[in-house]
């Protein structure tokens, strides 16, 4: 058999698993922080691929004295916003939801 | 237009791949074969020595099926964030990129975001779900819970369109790149590329792929961190000075500070932008990356780095693109000057719109880094081309036969001995493919690759984990919806009805489908699941409960063997 069995028989009762309060904390939780923080990304570079398309003008405003314009500016913004969120995600996983995580699993295993 | 014409063809080509060369279309036709790069060929033979040597330890240790696809999960997230920062940053993006600031400053940046915005997303959607569900493959994810051979079997076609596709465009490219670079004759460099692409996928399995990985985007960081320094250190770090120099003597002048031609078809501009977020999320050679590591932990670990990795180098290239401006455009020797001493400073560099970076290297640093340089474009081609023949092999070995064909009754033994042939049989179609398509303009492969992953893999793989409604044949429909609709509007866009079979309007008028195929995948997908009322279906969705557990907590995921 290369399969190994598709379903967890390890987990000995999905059920019971979706009934523990723990686990439904930890799926609310994690659920709404990482669609959120989805959305966010996507609203982001929406915004930024509309304004390259419609909106020309205002991306190729100076800042400051130099040649620097808002477009430039806007773009690397992105790029580093992209990253920082990244980071804020595995910041929380790493603590929060591997905690909760933990305390599932072992309340299982009882 | 021309612009717009030049963008649109830049935009296929530039999305991952190296098919820099191709890119450049009329510009590079005739490829001068330079006189052989010492330098060059000293490092890349070591590359290559070192490589090998790494694929022979490789292939001592690894037995099983679980080392041969997924390296036994033994890669430290580190290892396995450089490794996906390998497998992303091809030749194309790094020369491509930098080519495409070169000749039209701000624009080449909605690339480099274009691409990085997708990997906040397979983050915090799929990495994690990926790592506790599936074992080798995203197909073992999509069939989790669904019918295998149909499932399966979709699964399988949409990585070998999209390996398929994205390995052509690599071949012309390196061919062309390498006999640019190198001297090497063009169907030499394809039969280098092709066979060594073959013994690190076929005698080293995941282990060995990983380590060219590894090793390619180190080398590729120190590249593009030292080209960007030198770049830096000559203004004295005063980006604004450079802006300043470059607005001076490029011939868009002011314009290259803004968004250029981009805003003339707002539609094909959002249709890529979709296309280049969400392909990522459904590119198969991304998506085995994650069975590499120990644990959902680790793959996301993975994809944080990773990400980190790839946003640094995508600034790099915007200033490595500036610092060809100030650099390149002055100096005539960089281009091909008519007799009248004249010389367009953004259409006649030599070798291509794809060369600024190659051009940049050489000079600051003279023929020794020129060569440095050049090894790096080498090894990178290299690196993806191997990534990419991994994903094809598992999709043939694993999926169609271990599970469709041998219905789960072959021997891993026997899986893996024939994933080394498939990666064998690859390898020289790719050479093949390779060598047909020389004079071709391949541009528009990468933009279907990533069309179909954006269309078919991704709607797939996220339904099937997200929705409990999913349903085999809803799956199957959605899917193929997609993969067919983008295949279609390439074909009847202007990439190939107009420029290769020679129409004279394009049926389909944008640039990239993914807007519209996207779309149709996961309507199809929800619509015919929700319309599926069969025994199977009910039990599918039965299933989702205890998929579901195990997605969300790892509860009986594949764990890497120890050693």
């Amino acid at each position: 058999m290369l399969q190994k069995p598709l379903l967890p028989s390890e987990a000995a009762d999905p059920q019971a698993m979706l009934r523990d309060p723990t686990f439904q904390a930890l799926v609310r939780e994690r659920s709404s922080f990482a669609w959120s923080l989805s959305i966010v990304m996507i609203v982001v570079y929406l915004a930024f691929i509309f304004a390259v398309a419609f909106a020309h003008d205002a991306m190729a405003t100076k800042i400051g004295a130099g040649p620097l314009t808002l477009g430039i500016v806007l773009g690397l913004a992105v790029i580093i916003f992209a990253f920082a969120l990244t980071g804020i995600y595995v910041a929380r996983a790493n603590t929060r939801f591997d905690d909760l995580t933990r305390t599932v699993v072992k309340e299982q295993a009882r | 237009m021309r612009v717009l014409s030049r963008l649109a063809a830049s935009a296929a080509l530039l999305i991952g791949t190296a098919t820099a060369a191709s890119a450049a279309g009329p510009d590079v036709a005739p490829v001068q074969q330079q006189g052989l790069n010492v330098t060059a060929i000293v490092i890349f033979v070591a590359f290559v020595l070192l490589t090998l040597y790494i694929t022979y330890r490789a292939a001592i240790t690894t037995r099983s099926a679980g080392d041969f696809y997924a390296a036994g999960g033994s890669i430290s997230p580190l290892q396995n964030a450089l490794a996906i920062a390998g497998d992303f940053m091809s030749a194309a993006s790094f020369l491509g990129i930098s080519g495409l600031v070169f000749s039209s400053g701000f624009d080449g940046l909605i690339y480099s975001i274009g691409f990085l915005v997708g990997w906040p997303i397979v983050l915090f959607l799929i990495a994690e779900r990926l790592r506790n569900l599936g074992r080798f493959t995203f197909a073992d994810v999509a069939s989790f819970r669904l019918a295998q051979g149909p499932i399966r079997t979709l699964a399988a076609v949409g990585t070998l369109v999209v390996v398929a596709f994205y390995l052509i465009a690599q071949m012309v490219g390196a061919g062309q790149l390498i006999q640019l670079l190198f001297g090497l004759d063009y169907l030499y460099a394809v039969v280098i590329v092709g066979v060594l692409m073959i013994v690190y996928v076929a005698f080293g399995g995941m282990k060995a792929t990983t380590w060219v990985q590894v090793i390619k985007a180190c080398l590729l960081l120190v590249g593009a961190t030292l080209l960007a320094l030198a770049v830096l250190v000559h203004y004295g770090f005063n980006v604004n000075a450079m802006f300043a120099d470059a607005i001076a003597i490029h011939p868009k002048g002011d314009a290259i500070m803004a968004p250029g031609g981009f805003v003339k078809d707002q539609v094909s501009t959002i249709s890529l932008g979709l296309a280049l977020m969400f392909g990522t999320a459904g590119l198969p050679h991304i998506l085995m990356r994650f069975f590499t590591v120990r644990d959902a932990k680790a793959a996301r670990k993975s994809v944080f780095y990773a990400t980190g990795f790839i946003a640094y180098f995508y600034i790099l290239t915007f200033v490595i693109g500036f610092g060809a401006i100030t650099y390149l455009m002055p100096n005539a020797s960089f281009f091909k000057v008519a007799a009248d001493g004249h010389y367009n400073k953004i259409t006649d560099l030599i070798g291509g719109a794809n060369m600024p970076a190659i051009h940049l290297s050489n000079a600051i640093g003279g023929s020794l880094f020129l060569g440095f340089i050049s090894a790096v474009a080498f090894a990178t081609i290299l690196a993806v081309v191997a990534g990419l023949t991994l994903s094809g092999a598992s999709a043939i070995s694993h999926d169609l036969y271990a599970s469709v064909i041998a219905r789960g009754r072959s021997t891993e033994a026997r899986e893996v001995r024939l994933s080394k042939i498939s990666a064998i049989l690859i390898g020289i179609v790719a050479i093949y493919l390779g060598y047909v398509f020389q004079k071709q303009n391949v541009a528009f492969m990468v933009g279907l690759a990533f069309a179909v992953a954006a269309s078919c893999n991704f709607p797939v793989l996220l339904m099937s984990i997200m929705w409990r409604g999913t349903t085999t044949t809803g799956a199957l429909v959605g899917g193929l919806l997609g993969l067919v609709s983008a295949v279609v509007m390439v074909i009847l866009s202007k990439a190939v009805w107009v420029t290769t079979f020679g129409h004279p309007a394009a049926l389909f008028p944008y640039d990239n489908p993914a807007l519209f195929s996207m779309p149709l995948a996961f309507a199809g997908i929800w619509i015919v699941s929700t319309l599926d009322k069969s025994k199977r279906a009910m039990a599918e969705r039965a299933a989702f409960d205890a998929q579901f557990v195990r997605s969300e907590t790892g509860i009986g995921a594949s764990v890497a063997q120890a050693h």
